[in-house]
């Protein structure tokens, strides 16, 4: 683990959707950081982020993938190749990786530590992708996951899309639920794991777990240290960038704050938007 | 058996080790897990008047070697929230640390929490790294003064700790205004104003450029305040600053401390610490034949009385 940034080139940058790029350099220590870690990365005149750790096509460096929307992913996604990065990390748990049948369920950059989770499973394992997103023109990953999968003999990747442009229409979660359904009695899951909206998150973790499965969510909050000190990013009795940011759901079914609210940057409790009723 | 039990003045303690300001403390459930760690008490971040967002990232680096450089900014939600966190608690010893400018300030937010369990108020007079608060506060004794005695006018029934730090006036007479004004306890030391450039990017970390030095390498500094404090006046203490291992701890407690407060070890360690730092100190005193942890305020200082 390096406190300290380390400076990192960014030699490509590929464009995922209008409004996602995907930022890849060459660094051993963030290209074997463990699924589900993440960075703290400074964009040198602008801000530091907490950034998951993105795998690449050809296995061997590292990436982020970066929504822009507020002034510092907009800082990052505006990094062009040949810049430089300052990266802290890689800081936090990871997955516990089952093995079996695996359901991989996230939106967005959510997807990032699920597609890192992909190159730890074993061709042995059954696997599902699960990706949702608002519309078509927002999915990506979803050719990379094939990719990442071609060598598991049994495994498939599903795309849902609300405005029904992609895939199937409607919320990932009425998928997942379907999924549930059809295979009651019969086969299961063995682990679910998830990465996304943090009310996708809720939807899922709940779910699985009112059916006995093992199911891990990884989670978001403010960071600004990254290595349990300033506690910028405490949900409930968890320190998410130490203890976290991988929970299991049993774990944050019990914390009185996800699915409920987030701390702004002053650590005032803002409730989600739409938040769970518990 | 409980050897370890300490009061710093008017605040009992049932062990030595207490969270300090600036880390981990906004949360009662993230406080209940401390406490069942082993910390004795926590020590809030520093709550102002008005929630603050603190400063932009980066605000906090790792320097090796045990230090860490940090302007998080003072980011708080404010009293006001703060004090609907803590309402609910009863069993938790919460010292609330308040930071602000002007006597006004601190009478304001020591008004929010009349109806909370608060075990102490610190009194934040040396942040380094924050504009007309902190550090510029502790620097006009004359000021920290007239603080206190406001504070203790408003809330007689609550101790108060004066946190000092190294500003451009002698600290000592920072220590001496809190004591003659009626502080109860002095926390020293605060992090150590200091910067880190880094050399690639030819540029300062630190979106705040200047922030505070903690960890490994103030302790010999922090150490050596608490014993010239504790050399000078007759006033407890509560030393700060580096204090990472059960030894480090013992230092300061011969230097005169009667609690010590952990917090940048937090990068490296888990909570644990404060209950391995506790066990420490225990096992010390048995080894020593010392049998209540009060004995060992200060023991270092006896050749020279």
């Amino acid at each position: 683990m390096r406190d300290y940034p380390t400076i990192i080139t960014v030699d490509e940058v590929i464009e995922e959707t209008p409004t996602v790029r995907t930022l890849v350099f060459s660094d051993d220590v963030m290209a074997s950081a463990e699924p589900g870690q993440f960075a703290m990365v400074w964009v040198p005149g602008a801000f530091e982020l907490p950034m998951s750790i993105m795998v690449t096509r050809d296995g061997r460096r590292a990436a982020f993938t970066v929504r822009r929307h507020g002034p510092a992913s907009t800082a990052l996604y505006n990094v062009r190749p040949g810049e430089q990065l300052a990266v802290r990390g890689p800081y936090g748990n990871s997955f516990e990786l089952r093995r079996g049948r695996l359901l991989l369920i996230g939106g967005g950059t959510g997807l990032v530590p699920l597609m890192r989770l992909i190159t730890h499973t074993s061709t042995a394992d059954e696997i599902t992708v699960l990706i949702g997103s608002r519309t078509g023109r927002e999915v990506f990953f979803d050719e990379l996951a094939v990719h990442l999968l071609a060598d598991h003999p049994v495994s498939r990747v599903g795309v849902s899309t609300d405005d029904g442009t992609m895939g199937t229409r409607g919320q990932v979660t009425k998928v997942f639920e379907e999924m549930l359904r059809d295979s009651e009695g019969s086969t299961n899951f063995d682990a679910v794991y998830t990465c996304g909206p943090e009310m996708m998150m809720y939807k899922v973790v709940q779910l699985a777990h009112d059916r006995g499965i093992f199911v891990q969510a990884s989670i978001e909050r403010v960071m600004k240290c990254g290595m349990g000190i300033c506690g910028s990013c405490i949900a409930g009795s968890d320190i998410v960038c130490r203890d976290g940011t991988v929970f299991d759901g049993r774990r944050l079914l019990e914390n009185n704050e996800f699915g409920i609210a987030h701390r702004d940057k002053a650590g005032v409790a803002v409730p989600w938007a739409d938040p769970a009723c518990r | 058996m409980n050897n370890l039990e300490t009061n710093v003045g008017p605040i009992a303690l049932d062990g030595p080790t207490v969270l300090a300001s600036g880390v981990l403390g906004i949360s009662l459930d993230v406080f209940a897990r401390l406490r069942r760690a082993g910390a004795s008490a926590v020590v809030t971040k520093s709550l102002s008047c008005e929630p603050w967002e603190g400063y932009a990232n980066p605000t906090v680096v790792g320097l090796g070697g045990g230090g860490w450089l940090n302007a998080v900014g003072l980011s708080n939600p404010g009293v006001q929230n703060f004090a609907e966190v803590i309402r609910p608690n009863r069993d938790i010893p919460i010292i609330v640390s308040l930071v602000g400018s002007t006597t006004r300030d601190f009478e304001y937010m020591v008004g929010r929490f009349k109806d909370c369990a608060v075990t102490a108020y610190e009194l934040n007079m040396s942040c380094p790294h924050v504009e007309k608060v902190g550090l510029e506060v502790g620097d006009d004794p004359d000021l920290v003064a007239k603080i206190v005695r406001a504070t203790k006018r408003d809330s007689p029934s609550v101790p108060i700790v004066v946190k000092v730090g190294l500003g451009s006036s002698n600290y000592l007479d920072t220590v001496k205004a809190a004591a003659e004004s009626g502080a109860d306890a002095i926390t020293a030391i605060n992090t150590v104003r200091a910067m880190a450039i880094n050399v690639e990017l030819q540029r300062p970390i630190l979106s705040n450029r200047f922030g505070g030095l903690s960890g490994t390498p103030i302790k010999p500094i922090a150490l050596r305040c608490v014993y010239e404090i504790a050399s000078e006046f007759d006033i407890p203490i509560m030393g700060c600053g580096g204090i990472s291992s059960w030894e480090d701890a013992v230092e300061f407690i011969l230097a005169g401390s009667s609690a010590v407060q952990i917090g940048s070890i937090l990068g490296n360690r888990d909570l644990d610490i404060f209950g391995s730092i506790n066990a420490g100190i225990s096992k010390y005193m048995e080894c020593k034949g010392i049998l209540k942890l009060q004995d060992m305020v200060g023991l270092a200082r006896q050749e020279n009385a």
